[in-house]
């Protein structure tokens, strides 16, 4: 599962050769803003077939938050 | 503009049809869409290929948020993406406010106003996908400057204004370009129906001293849709003859 999102991470964030772990934030690690989050809760969407609100994605601060999100809702990756 | 797929809402005529055929003429292949007016929408269509230009013409009414999802879906399915959207839509219920109904207010507000949104929403993901495009809104120099008489036309442009520079920056940073036209008084059937005093009136608040043309806007149009705008987001053009100097 982690492996899967972080390939998803590194294709929308463009930050493929980082080293990305559950512990990644988004903000200060990856440089993420907003716009690039809520590209990646698009891509996560259409991966999964998961329905993000946009509520959720002031709480995804790290990757492992958005792996808990994940798992939370179900996604089997 | 070869290649580019461009949609002008309200093209059946005046304003929106000069741009249609502007864009065309450019190379574009043109989205006539239209309300309520399919006859019109066709001869613009058929003017566009007998220019040698690419036109289909696509029904919508833009007040209608499903509608407008169902006319992305349909054009992404067709052309499998969107380079230009013009939001041009729009009708005025002129009265003073004394005398304007609610419905007044109402219907002009969900056809300009919420017909750009739900345009602008509905292909916002596709723009945002894509990493370009330009989003053209047709204001008014009513919206700008205000104007007696059309306090829910003027509302409706100034607030297209305000969509315009708030989609402008969270769009930027993916070269998507938001921009707004500002149109001063043009010949069109909407301007034809007001009496010939009050033309005359507009007219002496010209500097320029003369009406302005669909063309004139269309001019205007066709450079905010090219390349050589990619610089340029979040901007009022107004194209009045100095009216709202």
């Amino acid at each position: 599962m982690l492996e899967k999102l972080v390939a998803i991470i590194e294709e929308k964030l463009n930050v493929e050769g980082m080293e990305i772990t559950e512990a990644t934030s988004f903000q200060d690690d990856l440089d993420a803003d907003s716009l690039d989050l809520f590209e990646l809760t698009m891509a996560l969407e259409e991966e999964f077939g998961v329905e993000i609100p946009s509520e959720e994605l002031s709480s995804f601060t790290t990757v492992g938050s958005v792996l808990t999100y994940l798992e939370e809702k179900g996604v089997q990756a | 503009m070869e290649g580019k797929i461009a949609l002008v809402t309200g093209a059946s005529r005046g304003i929106g049809s000069a741009i249609a055929q502007k864009l065309a003429a450019a190379g574009a292949t043109v989205i006539v869409n239209y309300s309520g007016s399919e006859a019109k929408a066709q001869e613009v269509v058929e003017k566009i290929k007998a220019a040698g230009g690419n036109a289909v013409a696509m029904k919508c009414d833009v007040s209608d948020f499903g509608a407008c999802k169902e006319l992305a879906d349909a054009i992404l399915k067709e052309f499998g993406r969107l380079d230009v959207l013009v939001n041009n839509a729009g009708i005025t219920k002129d009265g003073l406010i004394m005398k304007m109904t609610e419905s007044d207010f109402d219907q002009v507000i969900a056809i300009n106003l919420k017909g750009t949104f739900n345009m602008i929403q509905n292909f916002s993901r596709t723009f945002l996908k894509q990493r370009s495009g330009k989003i053209i809104n047709i204001s008014s120099v009513s919206g700008v400057m205000g104007n007696a008489g059309q306090a829910n036309y003027s509302a409706s442009k100034a607030g297209i204004i305000g969509l315009t520079k708030s989609v402008a920056r969270e769009l930027a940073s993916r070269h998507v370009c938001v921009n707004a036209i500002a149109p001063g008084f043009v010949e069109t059937d909407m301007t034809d129906n007001m009496p010939q005093a009050a033309k005359d009136g507009m007219t002496q608040m010209i500097p320029m001293g003369r009406l302005g043309a669909p063309e004139d806007i269309a001019n205007a149009a066709l450079f905010l849709a090219s390349d050589a705008a990619d610089y340029i987001t979040g901007q009022v053009l107004c194209v009045d003859g100095g009216m709202a100097i």
